[in-house]
């Protein structure tokens, strides 16, 4: 049965309990976990790759200085910091950008470094021609809220935030996608939708792009996102000819 | 009424009761972060002989949240019973709490006691009690219901399988569930995290528990937990949907943040009463709540989070529901910050949710980014199971591969029920030993591979 899932089971017991190398693997992966949870993201290195993937980029920071505060302080890192404020401000486009594209480090660094590129590629492929969709923010000690405060300072009718997990035993490198229209702080979690799990063994670059984009356009088509904009991107994938011609 | 405290030389001054019941709370990080802990833990004794002192009637004339701007708070004062309140109106919090420890209150008087207490006297009383007379209550406490099976019926101890699979793969499920079920979890609910809000995909795990539960005749009930309006749309479209799921909290503010309110609970639990899918009884809903939950969405105007929590025991008291799920240390160390303020959160929780009369049960669980492991979470299951908790969670190795957290395993039930002599609900137990799962000790039997779970199931999947 073990080759239908990678949850922990038929471990096997001894009188009801584990079995001594079953308790040894699994002290191990929380081991590596809680490293991973501090485990800073290396800003330059995936500024630098973004760049030669011809994404360009702004770099902000929450109000959470460092780890320990953004463990203990996630009111922090839902807010930017004053400086990071005054550089979006600054780099506000005329013309308003109908998807902002933002990526923070969240609980899993890991995550960002392995899935943020070709998360952001596989979402350029498919989105439409005509949207504006500007520059990757990439945001360090961030919390999901912290791409309202980043997509209200930059005009953004909708903001997708691209956040490293909380890291699981078996999955240290799940990345999660929040998107929320009309961006402003203040935003309520259920007024977002939310795309989990995406990494090599979970969803794929390209499904995950395409829910995002679905979520997206129906977001902008009914002015909201959140629990009133069902998931329905599987009833169009199988739906007639003419309802597809609609996604991009 | 004015609220201080003269100890020696000092006197300590609180604002209002809210202000008390925080200050006399426990440390815990989220109190912290809220600004709303004790400054000293002098600050602490003060508020907590502050408290002792208050008088129960006290909390009827002064609501932490106003009566006028929260449904939370109107559910709490239209619904209390005074007349079951009346044998113990007399009382203060500290006197409470001696009297919940005499004999005088048996698990009969306690059960008719419970409709006249408001969450926030249950959450008082807890902060002036210890680790050993939250447990001594709470096995004093009886909730007992039903759908299939007969869940809290005294020396028994249920279990949640929760086959999560990160993807929602039909296989992946299946075979977490014959898993479980070889280990003699479930009979709580077989309850399934998805991954997807996709209604389509959605209907299909409905139906893939339903097959199992169906084929097996097991008598236990599913759960998908998704948004409780996603779980009105399947129910319109006629998939067989056992207990509505909803994760809720204290405050209106807060519920308005999971975009719910009481009369959408209301709706969802008319819909899946009038399917009339249980067997042995009609409790047909299962709430989630957890510490945190209300100060994470800007809900808890100044209320402590163990009060908070509280708060959302009066909605799922409301609603008859088959289970209610404190899950303790899913929030974080924002909240609870390392193991023993999990452990204390949770004899809390389940100790608040007796008293009131909640069937409640505990994930008993814990982050990576908490400090935390697997050692805390033996304590803290080992004490509730002396509490004689509802229900624990099942999931294969404790490693819950979807939502990213540790809690408890299957192998964790068969050392409580081991070590404390707790037998699943009757029901379940007897198909246990149909099943051959478990031998005439309802001692679970080592697995074969002739065994019929793993005959007929595995080659179903390949099919599949």
């Amino acid at each position: 049965m073990r080759q239908f899932t990678q949850a922990r089971i038929a471990l096997g017991r001894t009188g009801s309990s584990l079995p001594t190398e079953e308790v040894l693997q699994f002290g191990y992966a929380h081991a590596m976990a809680q490293d991973a949870v501090h485990l800073p993201l290396d800003v330059d290195a995936l500024c630098a790759s973004l760049h030669a993937a011809d994404f360009p980029t702004l770099r902000v920071n929450s109000r959470a200085g460092d780890r320990g505060t953004y463990l203990l302080r996630p009111d922090l890192g839902r807010r930017l910091e004053a400086e990071s404020v005054a550089a979006l401000q600054a780099a506000k486009p005329e013309k308003p950008l109908d998807l902002l594209l933002v990526v923070g480090d969240g609980l899993s660094s890991l995550a960002i470094q392995k899935h943020a590129l070709p998360m952001l590629e596989a979402i350029r492929r498919i989105a439409p021609q005509d949207w504006q969709i500007g520059p990757v923010v990439v945001a360090s000690q961030a919390r999901v809220a912290l791409g309202d405060e980043v997509g209200e300072a930059l005009g953004a009718r909708l903001v997708a935030i691209l956040i490293g997990e909380r890291p699981g035993l078996s999955s240290p490198d799940s990345l999660g996608m929040y998107l929320t229209y009309e961006p402003r702080v203040g935003r309520h979690n259920a007024e977002r939708n939310c795309i989990s799990n995406v990494r090599t063994e979970g969803l794929s670059y390209a499904t995950a792009a395409h829910k995002l984009l679905w979520l997206a356009q129906e977001g902008l088509r009914l002015k909201l996102t959140g629990v009133d904009l069902k998931d329905e991107s599987d009833m169009i994938l199988i739906a007639p000819p003419a309802e597809i011609k609609q996604l991009p | 009424m004015q609220y201080s405290q003269t100890v020696g030389v000092q006197t300590y001054h609180f604002k209002d009761l809210k202000d008390v019941l925080a200050k006399a709370t426990p440390s815990r990080s989220g109190d912290y972060l809220a600004g709303v802990a004790a400054q000293t833990n002098a600050e602490r004794m003060a508020a907590k002989m502050c408290l002792a002192d208050i008088p129960l009637s006290q909390f009827l004339q002064e609501l932490v949240i106003p009566y006028e701007s929260d449904e939370v708070s109107r559910l709490i004062i239209d619904t209390h019973d005074a007349a079951a309140f009346s044998a113990i109106s007399h009382l203060t919090v500290g006197g409470l709490r001696n009297w919940l420890l005499s004999d005088a209150a048996d698990t009969e008087t306690l059960t008719c006691v419970a409709p006249g207490i408001t969450p926030e006297m249950a959450a008082a009383v807890s902060k002036l009690m210890r680790n050993q007379d939250l447990i001594l209550v709470a096995r004093k406490c009886r909730v007992v219901t039903a759908f299939r099976d007969t869940i809290g019926l005294k020396g028994r101890m249920s279990t949640r399988l929760q086959p999560n699979h990160p993807t929602d793969d039909p296989r992946g499920i299946a075979a977490s569930i014959v898993d479980g079920l070889l280990y003699g979890s479930g009979d709580a609910v077989i309850g399934i995290n998805p991954a997807t809000d996709s209604i389509p995909a959605l209907t299909d795990l409905y139906h893939l528990v339903d097959e199992v539960i169906s084929e097996y005749g097991i008598p236990t009930q599913s759960c998908v937990l998704t948004h409780v309006t996603n779980q009105i749309q399947v129910m319109e479209r006629g998939a067989p949907v056992d207990l509505v799921f909803q994760s809720i909290a204290g405050t209106e503010k807060a519920n308005q943040s999971f975009g719910i309110n009481l009369e959408i609970l209301r709706e969802a639990r008319e819909a899946a009463l009038s399917l009339k899918r249980g067997t042995a009884g009609d409790n047909v809903m299962y709430f989630e709540t957890g510490q945190g939950t209300a100060l994470s969405a800007n809900a808890h105007f100044g209320v402590d989070q163990q009060t908070c929590e509280a708060r959302a025991y009066a909605i799922a008291r409301r609603y008859a529901p088959l289970l209610s799920n404190t899950v303790v240390g899913f929030i974080g160390p924002e909240y609870l910050y390392n193991g023993k303020q999990i452990i204390r959160a949770g004899l809390e929780d389940h100790f608040c949710g007796k008293l009131l009369g909640v069937p409640i049960g505990c994930d008993v669980c814990y982050t990576n980014h908490a400090d935390a492991d697997q050692d805390d979470m033996d304590n803290l299951m080992t004490l509730l199971g002396a509490a004689e908790v509802t229900f624990i969670m099942g999931i294969p190795g404790a490693d819950d591969i979807m939502l990213n957290y540790q809690s408890t395993s299957f192998h964790d039930a068969l050392y409580l029920r081991n070590v404390l002599g707790l037998k699943p609900a009757p029901e379940f137990e007897q198909w246990l030993s149909a099943m051959n799962i478990s031998d005439s000790t309802g001692r679970v039997r080592p697995v074969t591979p002739t065994h019929r779970l793993l005959k007929s199931l595995p080659g179903k999947l390949q099919a599949a």
